[in-house]
Order: structure tokens, then C-alpha cells, then sequence
């Protein structure tokens, strides 16, 4: 095993600070040895997006990123949102459209779709379905997840869905 | 999987990542947005024994414009790429091509320098590095500073002139001229797959003539490809849809040793790039799409 490092970040607003192995990547390491299982890991080469989390602001993907490269970083994940009620709106769409169906993609679906929605609130859907392009779900067939975007958007934009 | 173990340099300066050249050698690789390098480890198609992040190094950083040239940072990200406004007023293809690369959460972390490093043969920046003239600056402890132009940079599947102990530092292209115009197209199955087949250009129009054309095709062969015979057959002639056909023509003869790969035929693939030839050059010749 190679040596740990230490590693200062803050996740979900509260500070944290551990040794961590190099090769521990930042979704595992959050799962593992911070029990926030919420970010789920599917492929773990960057394709599927089920470990999509928010990094200095930014999603990025959390299989794709070391925990050792996370030092000094702001990290949000689902909990971390979900716990602050900004995205309750597109929960509350994802849930009367059912936009999911196992769940197994709906996390990073909703923080990709919330990077969308902080954005351009007004996105289309040619917009939103390229915003959501590298989230897999196998089991909706995105339709809904589409409508339950575009409706929180135009709520959201003041226009009536 | 996981990534095999490794030791982790976090590098601040250049003299970090040259220091852990001379003592791992070989053994010492580069993370940069590590968003080709991580899935890779992640397989375990790749096992380096130390890895060297150079995310902190400040200089890598930066697009700034002297003198008709563009300079890019290597850690540039595709997504800066596609919203920087020296870019997109100096270098627009590669404001064009940026949203094709992959999703948002990956653009966000991918970086210019790591695309032309790794070079992946269906990778856009690669071939928009040639269609531009870019030039390629890479930095190593004992030779110093060196210059590459684009076109000798890329020698086949992941395998660039980059030596081993060496860093690429920046891009440099010279900026878009008043009469020039660039186009950018790409197939792919889905938003964000890496293309079937794709086409970066530039050119000179004057009225509806082409003149000076840049036209690379990428996710061809083993490396991007510079259509000379094309290039030569379409030099001084009007845009019309004769002149279509015979780029189209032509272009057998640019693609004529292409390759297969799991998904596409070459046949098909010769096929789809004829498609895009016709409306690369309708876009030149700003007749819009075909
Ligand atoms: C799901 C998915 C889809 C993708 N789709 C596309 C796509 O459609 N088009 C596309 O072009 N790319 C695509 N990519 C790859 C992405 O663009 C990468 O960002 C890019 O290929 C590599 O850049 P990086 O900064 O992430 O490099 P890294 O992964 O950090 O490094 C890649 C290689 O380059 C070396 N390297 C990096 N920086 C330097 C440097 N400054 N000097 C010397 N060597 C260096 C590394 O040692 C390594 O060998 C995709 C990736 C994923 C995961
Ligand atoms: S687990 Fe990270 S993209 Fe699939
Ligand atoms: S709801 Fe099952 S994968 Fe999306």
C-alpha cells in the first residue's frame, strides 16, 4: 500500500480532514469512509455519471477524480443538496413525473440537471437533453426526466408549465 | 475496478514534475483533468507507479493573445475552451468544437494540453490543433524549451512527439484572419460520443473562393488526417455543388488507406465524411447547410 496523505476539505459544509490512499477516488472515498452513499458508482470510468457530484461549484465526475486531488475543495453531494432544500423543487418533479424508476441514476441526474437549471433556467429540451447527455438511465427512457426538468425550469423562470 | 496503488505528487511548479522524472522515470506519469488517464487506471490498462498532478501549477494556466498569436494554457478546460472570449473571438474552432467533447461534468475537468497529449484518434482538438497551424510548447529539464508544430505532433493511437520526460506547456495559434472562416462538423450516435467521423477546417473565402484550406478529418485512422489531395483539388475554385463533387472525388484518395474500427467500416466511415465535406464547405462558402 502506498503511503496516505492528508487531506482538508469541506463537504457539504462541514470540514473534514483525513489520511486517505492516493488511489482512493473521491466517490469511493465519500461512500467508504464518510458514509454519504448517496452518490452512487456505476462504471467507474466516467460514462455512466451515476457518481456525479459538485466540486468548487462545478459537477464533475466522482469516480474521475482522486479524494487526494479534493484538498482545499468545496464538495457537494446529493445529501449535501438535497439536506439544504435546493433542489426540492426538482425532486418533488422527479417524483410527481416519475422521472425515476430504480433511482440508481437520479442522483447525478438531479446535479446535472440543477448545474442546468442554475444556469439557464430556461433551457429547452435539445438543451437540457445535452445537459443530462453523459447521465445514463436504464430504466426511464428520459422522457420524463426531461419533462420534470424543463417544468422546474419554467417554473422556476416565472413562464407556467 | 480501482486504480493499482500509486504515490501522489501534488506539483506546484514545473520543477516538481521534472524532479519526479529524473527520480521515477518512466515510472512518474502526468494527471492532468485525468478524465482519459483515470478510466484507464481505473482498468488497469494503465499502472503508473507515481503519479504527478500538475493541476497547481499556476503558468499552465491562461489564454492571453500578443502579436497575431494566441496562447493557450495546457490546463486550459474544454469547458473555458468553449466560453472564453479570446478564444471565441481568435481561435473560434475551437470555441465550435469544445461542445462536442464528451458531457459537461467531464469538460469541466478535461483539459486542452491532456486532449493533444494523450491523443486519442477520434479526439476533436487534435485535429482543430492542425486545421489552426497550432503550434505545441512543451518544456523538459534538460533540453529545455521546445517548439512543435501540430501537423508532426501526432504520430498515431496515443503516441505523440512528446519525449518522456517532457511537459506540454502551452498551444500557440495564430489568430483568425479578416478574410478567413473556420467550420467544425461531426457524427456521432449520441450527443457527447466520440465521433464517427469528423472534420475541423479553415480557409480563406473571398466572394465564394476557397483558397488555403485547412481540412482535417478525425476518428479515421490512427491519427488525424490532412486532406492534401482535397485541399489541392478545391484551391482557387468557386463554391457550387460541382465543386462538391469533386471534393467529394478527391477525397477517395485522402482516405483511401483509412481504417476500420469495432463499430464503422471504412467504407462507411468514407462515406460519412463525404457527407461532411459537402457541409463543411457550404459553411465555408456561408451557404449554410446542405
Ligand atoms: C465518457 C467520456 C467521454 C469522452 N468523450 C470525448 C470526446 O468525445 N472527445 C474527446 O476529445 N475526448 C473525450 N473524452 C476525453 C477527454 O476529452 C479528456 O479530457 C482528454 O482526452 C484528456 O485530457 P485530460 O486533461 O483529462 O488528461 P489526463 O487524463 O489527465 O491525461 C491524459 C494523458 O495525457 C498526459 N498528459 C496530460 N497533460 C499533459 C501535459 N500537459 N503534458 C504532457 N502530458 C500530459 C497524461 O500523462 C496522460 O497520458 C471523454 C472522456 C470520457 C471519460
Ligand atoms: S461511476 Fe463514474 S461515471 Fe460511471
Ligand atoms: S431510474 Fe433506474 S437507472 Fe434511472
Amino acid at each position: 500500500m502506498s503511503d496516505t496523505l492528508t487531506v482538508n476539505l469541506t463537504v457539504n459544509g462541514e470540514k473534514v480532514s483525513r489520511a486517505i490512499e492516493p488511489r482512493r477516488n473521491l466517490v469511493d472515498f465519500l461512500r467508504e469512509d464518510l458514509q454519504l452513499t448517496g452518490s452512487h458508482v456505476g462504471c467507474e470510468h466516467g460514462v455512466c455519471g451515476a457518481c456525479t457530484l459538485r466540486v468548487n461549484g462545478e459537477i464533475v465526475r466522482g469516480c474521475l477524480m482522486l479524494a487526494v486531488q479534493a484538498e482545499g475543495a468545496v464538495v457537494e453531494t446529493i445529501e449535501g443538496v438535497s439536506d439544504s432544500g435546493e433542489i426540492a423543487d426538482l425532486q418533488e418533479a422527479f417524483h410527481e413525473r416519475n422521472a425515476l424508476q430504480c433511482g440508481f441514476c437520479t442522483p447525478g441526474m438531479l446535479l446535472a440537471a440543477a448545474d442546468l437549471l442554475n444556469a439557464n433556467p430556461g433551457a429547452g429540451r435539445d438543451q437540457i437533453r445535452e445537459h443530462i447527455s453523459g447521465n445514463y438511465c436504464r430504466c426511464t427512457g428520459y422522457q420524463a426526466i426531461v419533462d420534470a426538468i424543463e417544468a422546474v425550469g419554467r417554473k422556476r423562470s416565472g413562464q407556467s408549465s | 475496478m480501482k486504480a493499482a496503488p500509486f504515490d501522489f505528487v501534488r506539483a506546484t511548479a514545473l520543477s516538481d514534475v521534472f524532479a519526479a522524472f529524473e527520480r521515477h522515470g518512466d515510472d512518474a506519469r502526468i494527471v492532468a483533468g485525468g478524465q482519459s488517464l483515470m478510466p484507464m487506471m481505473n482498468m488497469r490498462l494503465a499502472a503508473p507507479r507515481v503519479l504527478v498532478d500538475i493541476n497547481h501549477i499556476a503558468e499552465l494556466n491562461g489564454v492571453s493573445e500578443t502579436d497575431g498569436t494566441l496562447r493557450i494554457g495546457a490546463l486550459t478546460r474544454h469547458q473555458e475552451l468553449g466560453v472564453n472570449a479570446l478564444v471565441a473571438e481568435h481561435a473560434p474552432l475551437l470555441t465550435m468544437a469544445s461542445t462536442h467533447i464528451a458531457h459537461p461534468a467531464i469538460r469541466n475537468r478535461g483539459t486542452f494540453g491532456g486532449s493533444l497529449s494523450h491523443a486519442d484518434p477520434a479526439a476533436e482538438l487534435p485535429a482543430c490543433a492542425i486545421a489552426s497551424d497550432a503550434v505545441i510548447n512543451a518544456v523538459s529539464s534538460s533540453r529545455g524549451e521546445r517548439s512543435i508544430k501540430a501537423v508532426d505532433f501526432f504520430l498515431g493511437t496515443f503516441h505523440t512527439a512528446l519525449e518522456p520526460d517532457e511537459i506540454l506547456v502551452s498551444v500557440d495559434i495564430p489568430i483568425i484572419g479578416a478574410a478567413e472562416r473556420v467550420a467544425f462538423d461531426e457524427l456521432a450516435r449520441r450527443q457527447g460520443d466520440y465521433a464517427l467521423v469528423g472534420l475541423a477546417a479553415k480557409g480563406t473565402i473571398e466572394g465564394k473562393t476557397f483558397k488555403d484550406l485547412r481540412l482535417v478529418f478525425f476518428s479515421v485512422a490512427d491519427r488525424p488526417i490532412l486532406a492534401t489531395e482535397t485541399i489541392a483539388t478545391l484551391e482557387g475554385k468557386d463554391y457550387s455543388p460541382d465543386t462538391v463533387t469533386v471534393a467529394e472525388a478527391a477525397l477517395e484518395v485522402d482516405l483511401q488507406d483509412i481504417d476500420s474500427d469495432l463499430h464503422t467500416s471504412a467504407a462507411t466511415k468514407t462515406h460519412l465524411a463525404r457527407v461532411l465535406v459537402g457541409r463543411v464547405l457550404a459553411e465555408l462558402a456561408g451557404e449554410g447547410r446542405q
